[in-house]
């Protein structure tokens, strides 16, 4: 495997946005950090930021390790991915828009469409259907890695409902509280209006019914979901109602709150649910985390969902692959941000080139997330690998294989002290009728288990406070 | 604000209010048994103790007689019991922690560390000699959250529906800790008005922390129907019907306002208010003091029920 990019640079060669964080990390006592780590973790505890993880026994409710050394991006790097970022996520709300009308990236052939059709991402029930604003995925969680100076690659785009926004404000939160000096040898660009920007993309796509001030509520599936917190914390910081399926009820295809003094009309929810369980009426009947009725209000159009229904035909792992050629084809520009290699165990030349390199690839179930599911080819057992090969065989469909990145890394905070450690970035681009608004930075996330290339919180990931220089 | 939210508030308040009356329930049941036993006769204090908490049906389901060991299990520890103390604290650390949001940190300091303190009992604590501590802890904690809620949080919605609750909940207890005298049957060989009827007065009134202001009051020796007067009818006693009532129409007088409608709840909370404005001690001996008080333990549910359907769904 290749050396991983280091991007505070390795040796002497120190990477300009890294410089004064090499010196503060030579110029401070590790007594000093020490005490500077266990405040954070202290700070995060009293937040209340926790996250669960199931399965594994223990506290269910675990705080996600915070490490205290900042990644920098500077201006030049932000401004290509900003570009790229916001070029990808037009192209990922056309081509929904297009395969629930007139399906014209099919008919041209640049797509199978039994991908799109056969996809049980892909929601019938959307057909013909205009959200307000042509809006589908107003929250894109876009994951890029960098293997190079100038080498980013999306590993995958997030397109239903995209979490852990909480731990970039509340990371920088805590950073700002923790380090006042290194940020006065920096100019970092806040992330703070993230909050405001979300509730402005909210109201740019607000139903043509409305007419006054658009009433907009964030709906949770309640206290025992996993990012609760969240829900809340963004809630608070919009200034919006933080409801549950029952608190909301349709009349006459309107949707309605339920509040102390009467029922006072719905106009966009922004839904941390999935679409499964929305509305009973339409999908699983069992759902009581859902809003009888729901549907048919979205589609009389007095009410927005963000995201929209449906959007999750987009962040397929099989669809992915096509992503380029979406941005070709929608908006006549080449691709600026690159995808990963990506083989389709579908295909049966891909297939047998998978099956014989499994030692060097990473293998994901197109369905699966979250780090789950998924085989790193390099670092599994002969026999993990030929389990995994079964697996392979027996529903082809449903794995698709990339080369193992050699992600970059970052000085990282760990038991013998500061070692780099591999990490990747989810940026949050907000799509609103009017326009395309990303906060300057995005979530980091670090493997902090050594050699690891997983970064996922359920698998022993860490985060890192982003920062974007002003240019 | 959302109908959930004051739902929780008020049960929240409740549920810390309710463990506070359990923990003077039993301890009422521990000074009418003391006696008892001494006086060599009675035998039916913890009994009359599980009726007064209300819990008679859940109670006899599962255990034959009622035992001091029986009482004190169902009442304070059995998480069968949806009112039992443990129950109590549990139930509002959960409405707490919906509406975390809603709470002020002091606030849900005192819920979330009552919930994780409960949480470390066992069952040495729910002995008849250890389950003395619990009950003060469970009476400080409680103190702890309405000292939070008056201190720390805004006067808005929010506040007066968690008002209500304690309001709610405190008078339906002292109305229940009050009627416990009545089950407790005096030997044959005591009168009414008696030396035993005395002491049993007199742990009624330590039981709502009366005891001084009854002197204070009064002046003379404890007298059933002063007793009763103090407990139901003086505003200047923070626990008695009048009080907890001068507080549930002022909360919703003030939620009124400021939504500027009134319903159901408001009319039938006035209605049970000027009744205790207006009513002597010597009509309420008159028709039954053991009649009123159900009587009234009915329409403080009624107007319960009114609030939840005027506000909280």
């Amino acid at each position: 495997m290749v050396q991983a990019f280091d991007e505070m640079g390795d040796g002497a060669g120190s990477r300009a946005p890294y410089a004064a964080i090499r010196e503060w990390l030579a110029s401070t006592p590790p007594e000093v950090f020490a005490r500077k780590r266990r405040e954070a973790e202290m700070l995060f505890r009293r937040i209340g930021i926790t996250f669960a993880v199931y399965g594994e026994g223990g506290d269910p409710e675990r705080l996600i390790p915070f490490d205290i050394i900042p990644r920098v991006l500077d201006a030049g790097e932000w401004q290509f991915l900003a570009r790229g970022l916001e070029q990808r996520a037009r192209a990922l709300n056309a081509f929904i828009r297009d395969v629930y009308h007139a399906g014209e990236i099919i008919k041209a052939g640049r797509i199978p469409s039994e991908l799109v059709l056969r996809n049980e991402s892909f929601l019938p029930a959307m057909k013909g259907f205009a959200p307000a604003g042509g809006v589908y995925t107003h929250v894109a969680g876009i994951d890029v890695v960098r293997v190079a100076e100038n080498e980013f690659y999306v590993l995958e785009d997030n397109c239903r409902t995209p979490s852990g926004v909480s731990y970039m404000l509340e990371g920088r939160e805590v950073m700002m509280r923790l380090f006042p000096d290194l940020f006065a040898r920096y100019r970092v660009r806040p992330v703070s209006r993230y909050p405001e920007a979300l509730l402005e993309t909210l109201r740019s796509v607000a139903p043509p019914a409305c007419k006054g001030e658009p009433t907009a509520v964030l709906l949770t599936p309640g206290p025992y979901n996993s990012a609760y917190y969240e829900h809340s914390f963004l809630a608070d910081e919009m200034g919006v109602e933080l409801v549950e399926g029952p608190d909301l009820f349709v009349e006459d295809e309107i949707v309605f709150m339920r509040t102390t003094q009467g029922p006072r009309r719905v106009d966009v929810v922004y839904r941390r649910i999935d679409d499964a369980f929305l509305d009973p009426t339409v999908f699983r009947p069992e759902s009581v985390l859902g809003v009888p009725g729901l549907m048919r209000a979205y589609r009389a159009g007095t009410v927005t969902l963000a995201n929209a229904v449906g959007a999750g035909i987009a962040d397929d792992k099989a669809v992915y692959i096509h992503v380029p050629e979406m941005v070709r084809f929608y908006l006549g520009e080449e691709p600026i941000l690159k995808n990963v290699p990506t083989w389709s165990c579908a295909r049966h030349d891909e297939r047998a080139y998978v099956l014989e390199h499994l030692d060097e690839l990473v293998v994901k179930d197109v369905h699966g997330s979250g780090g789950y599911g998924m085989l790193v080819g390099p670092h599994a057992t002969t026999s993990e690998r030929s389990q995994f090969a079964a697996k392979i065989a027996a529903a082809p469909d449903r794995y698709i294989a990339q080369p193992t990145l050699a992600l970059s890394t970052c000085p990282t905070f760990v038991e013998e002290g500061v070692a780099p450690r591999h990490v990747d970035l989810r940026p949050y681009v907000l799509v609103g009728a009017d326009r395309v608004r990303i906060v300057p930075g995005g979530l980091t996330r670090v493997a902090l288990r050594d050699g690891s290339l997983v970064v996922n919180s359920s698998q022993g990931g860490g985060t890192k406070d982003t920062w974007v220089l002003e240019g | 604000m959302l109908s959930r939210t004051a739902d929780n508030l008020f049960w929240l308040a409740r549920y810390m209010e309710r463990a506070e009356s359990m923990a003077r329930i039993l301890e009422a049941g521990y000074r009418l048994a003391a006696m008892g036993s001494e006086a060599g006769g009675g035998g039916t204090e913890w009994h009359s103790t599980i009726i007064a908490a209300g819990c008679e049906q859940g109670f006899y389901e599962k255990h034959r007689t009622a035992s001091a060991e029986a009482a004190i299990d169902y009442l304070a520890r059995d998480p069968d019991n949806p009112s039992s103390i443990l129950s109590c604290v549990q139930i509002a650390r959960r409405n707490g922690r919906a509406v975390r949001t809603a709470l002020t940190a002091d606030m849900w300091d005192a819920v979330n560390g009552t919930w994780l303190q409960a949480r470390g009992f066992g069952a040495q604590d729910f002995t008849p000699d250890g389950v003395r501590r619990v009950l003060d802890w469970v009476k400080e904690r409680s103190l702890l959250f309405t000292g939070c809620v008056g201190s720390t949080m805004m006067r808005n919605d929010a506040y007066w529906f968690t008002r209500l609750g304690t309001f709610v909940e405190r008078a339906d207890n002292t109305a229940r800790i009050l009627d416990v005298k009545y089950n407790v049957l005096l030997p044959t060989s005591e009168t009414v008005g008696g030396g035993l009827d005395y002491v049993q007065w007199t742990a009624v009134l330590r039981a709502v922390s009366a005891a001084r202001a009854y002197h204070w009051i009064y002046k003379r020796e404890v007298k059933p129907w002063l007793v009763a007067e103090l407990l139901i009818l003086k505003p200047e006693m923070p626990r008695s019907l009048a009080a907890c009532f001068i507080e549930i129409t002022r909360a919703l007088e003030l939620l009124a306002a400021a939504y500027g409608r009134q319903g159901e709840a408001d009319r039938v909370a006035g209605q049970i208010h000027a009744r205790l404005r207006f009513t002597r001690i010597d009509d309420i001996f008159q028709m039954g003091l053991h009649e009123f008080l159900t009587e009234f333990i009915d329409s403080n549910i009624r107007l319960g029920a009114e609030i939840s359907k005027q506000y909280l769904t």
